[in-house]
This record gives structure tokens, sequence and C-alpha cells, in this order.
């Protein structure tokens, strides 16, 4: 099938199997911070922007983006730029695997609600599994990166 | 990982019906749950581009599209206004953001799965289903049918005077659930709604008139007692019906009092 679509801001298309995920077909245009964890829907590690809203990668066909715009941390490099920085501080990344897809999600939350609070942070990353850190330190790093926006 | 030969995204209603009429051809939704299994089709009919993604309001009602996803649900002020958040409480735990963004009502109401907390609340609700061929029925009629070969267009929700409350019990957050409960007044009629228990959701009423001065701390355990004798439970690696049983008598218990404003 023929899909065009738009990936981080350019237009690109493609001939695709019905059944190809937009996770396969996203690793085949070279995005490989879009990275697979657990292919059941749970981990986040697979998030990308579909039009702007968060979605796993994994459980979205392909041909349903044909026509639409897809963002993967490759096209947000400058708005995960500062942030990262704050996470590597606290120490909160460590093996790392997780964190592309956590970066997209606390993009997602931080543009949906710009000053969550802890809860709110807690609730809106609970589809972000992480099994090195224990969360804390990225929690830190989101909190650190928002008082450091707030005394700017 | 679910595998097709075509993919059709429908252009009409009958369009997709037609389609679906064949027997190993299937209508996807979010496609979430789908993807689980191995399954193999001919045609996958997609019918995200009929207009079905809309939350419509009047004074009378909700109409739901069947492809308005979970969060949409879950933030959407009116209707979560109208149920005391009972909407948002049974969503936040589904899975994460990015889940119940990809994740629809219509897949969740049309699969009547047995661990769904988006079946328990809309049952505690005036609730009912449109289908293409079928009209409208209620959700609880809706949820005892046998899958057949129509198509889920709208969710509506009646709007009447209506206090609404939702609990659940999980092993751990975003996992599913171990029981879900949902208890609701609606024109001073009121319905409990136990779900995972580890079936599909069933609806209970105040048969026997025991919440009917009003509810008391004495009169909500006495009903949750009752209840959890005749909620059939069962046993899986979540939970045993034992357990479950007394989770029953807990959570109606819980959401009679919230009901009642007594918690």
């Amino acid at each position: 099938m023929d899909i065009t679509l738009t990936l981080n801001g350019k237009k690109i298309s493609d001939q695709i199997d019905p059944d190809l995920t937009l996770f396969d077909f996203l690793r085949n245009h070279n995005c490989y911070s879009v990275k697979c964890g657990c292919e059941t829907s749970n981990c986040g590690l697979c998030t990308v922007f579909f039009d702007d809203t968060p979605v796993l990668s994994c459980s979205v066909l392909a041909i349903r983006a044909n026509g639409h715009s897809i963002t993967t941390l490759e096209g947000l490099q400058d708005e995960a730029g500062e942030f990262v920085g704050f996470i590597a501080d606290q120490g909160a990344d460590q093996c790392g695997f997780c964190n592309p897809g956590f970066v997209m999600n606390t993009i997602a939350l931080l543009r949906e609600n710009p000053d969550p609070t802890d809860d709110e942070i807690r609730q809106f990353l609970s589809g972000n599994l992480c099994r090195c850190s224990g969360y804390e330190g990225q929690l830190r790093g989101i909190r650190a990166f928002l008082n450091s926006r707030k005394n700017k | 990982m679910i595998t097709f030969q075509k993919y059709v995204k429908a252009e009409t209603l009958e369009e997709a019906y037609t389609l679906n009429q064949v027997k190993n051809n299937k209508i996807v939704g979010g496609m979430l749950w789908l993807r689980l299994g191995t399954p193999t089709y001919n045609t996958v009919i997609d019918i995200s581009g009929l207009g079905l993604n809309l939350i419509e309001e009047d004074d009378e009602q909700y109409k739901i599209g069947a492809m308005v996803s979970l969060r949409e649900l879950e933030t959407n002020k009116s209707l979560n206004d109208y149920t005391d958040n009972a909407i948002q409480n049974a969503l936040k735990d589904v899975i994460g953001v990015q889940f119940r963004n990809l994740a629809t009502i219509g897949g969740s109401i049309w699969g009547r799965f047995g661990f769904s907390d988006v079946l328990t609340v809309f049952l505690a609700l005036d609730t009912y289903v449109e289908l293409y061929k079928g009209g409208i029925v209620s959700l609880a009629e809706f949820s005892k049918m046998k899958y057949d070969r129509d198509i889920l267009l709208h969710i509506i929700v009646k709007k009447k005077p209506c206090k609404c409350v939702y609990d659940s019990v999980r092993i751990q957050r975003t996992d599913f659930p171990v029981l879900t409960c949902a208890a609701s007044i609606i024109d001073d009629e009121y319905k409990i709604v136990i779900g995972a228990r580890s079936g599909k959701a069933l609806l209970y009423g105040d048969e026997k008139g025991m919440l009917s001065g009003g509810i008391t701390t004495e009169n909500a355990a006495a009903f949750a007692g009752e209840l959890s004798k005749c909620v059939p439970t069962s046993t899986n690696n979540r939970g045993s019906a034992a357990y479950r049983s007394r989770l029953v008598n807990v959570l109606t218990e819980r959401n009679l009092l919230k009901l009642g404003g007594l918690m």
C-alpha cells in the first residue's frame, strides 16, 4: 500500500505491507530512538507523537498514519535537549533504554500541563515503565527542570 | 501480532457493514486487544473515517462515537462533572496515557471484556448502545448479547439526576483489575455493578428495598454482605474466588457510603 506522511517535519512516501506497525515503519526510516520493550502495549518505550498526541507506535498500524504527522525524539531535539540534562544530573537514566519514550511522554505532559504537581507527573507517566531507576530520580529531574524554568 | 492481507478504510457505514459480513474480515477500533493475540484476517476494516470520533451533548444525553478514545472520555469536563469524576476514576489506571489515546470506547464496550473498567462504569449509568442494524438497546442488554457482525456506532448516556462512584482493586497500578465496582443513584434507583469477577461486569439493583430509606452505615454493610453472597466470582492468576467475594463486600460498602456522603 502507498503511504505518505510527515515524519519529523519532512514529507515522506513509501510502499508498505498493510499489517506493518508504525513502530517497524519508523525503525525502517532510521528513527532508532523508538524502541520496543514489551510489544504488549504496556511499557511506553515506543512512544511517538501522532499529530501531537502521544501513542504507542507498536500498537498503531503504519497505514493509519497516512496523511498524518508523526514526531519521534529525533524531531524534538531542541525541546528535549534542556530537559534531559536535568534527568542526567539526577542519575535517573541508568541503562537508558526507556529514556526516549519517557522523554517523549514528559514533553507531552508539559505541553498539556506546564506546571504539574508530583502526583500529576506520576499519573501521566504511569504508562512508562523503567526497570532500573525506581522512578524517583526521574521525578526529581522533572521537578528540578520545572523549578529551573520557574526561576528564569 | 495480528496479520492480514488487506486493509480497507471504510467510506460508508454500509461498506463497513457489508465487508464485515465476510467471516474472515474484522472491524478494528484501537486494535490494542486484537494485537495481543496472533489472529489472521483477510481484510481489516478501519472505521476511523466515519465520523464516529465525537462526543456530542445536548440537554438530554451524551452521544459518544465508538471511535472516541478513552483519554478523550477521561478528560471530557462535562462528562466527568456529570458523573462526579467516576469515568475519570475508572479510566485513569488503564495502562497509561499513550494507551488510552489509542484505546476506543467502542472497542472496550464491543469486547464486553471480563476485566473492563469501561463496561463497569458505563453500566452504572443510564447507558444505551446504538448498533448499525440492531438499533438502540440498553447497555445491560447488550452486555449479555452474543457477538454478531453488526457495528457499534455510539454509546448514549442519558442525562438524569445522577450520582456515581467508582473503585477498583489492582495488584499494582496500571495492571488489570482484580475487581471493579461502580455504584450510582439515578432517579432514586440504585445501580451496583461488579466487574472483573473475573467474568464480565454484572448489574444489580436494590430489589429488596434495603436502601430505600437512604443510605446508612448499617444498611450499606447489610446490602454489601448480601451482594457478596450472590455475585458469582471465580479464580484466576490475579485472585481467588473467595478473595474476590470479600472484595465485593468491601468495595460495595465503600461505594455506597460514598454515594450516601458518609465516607
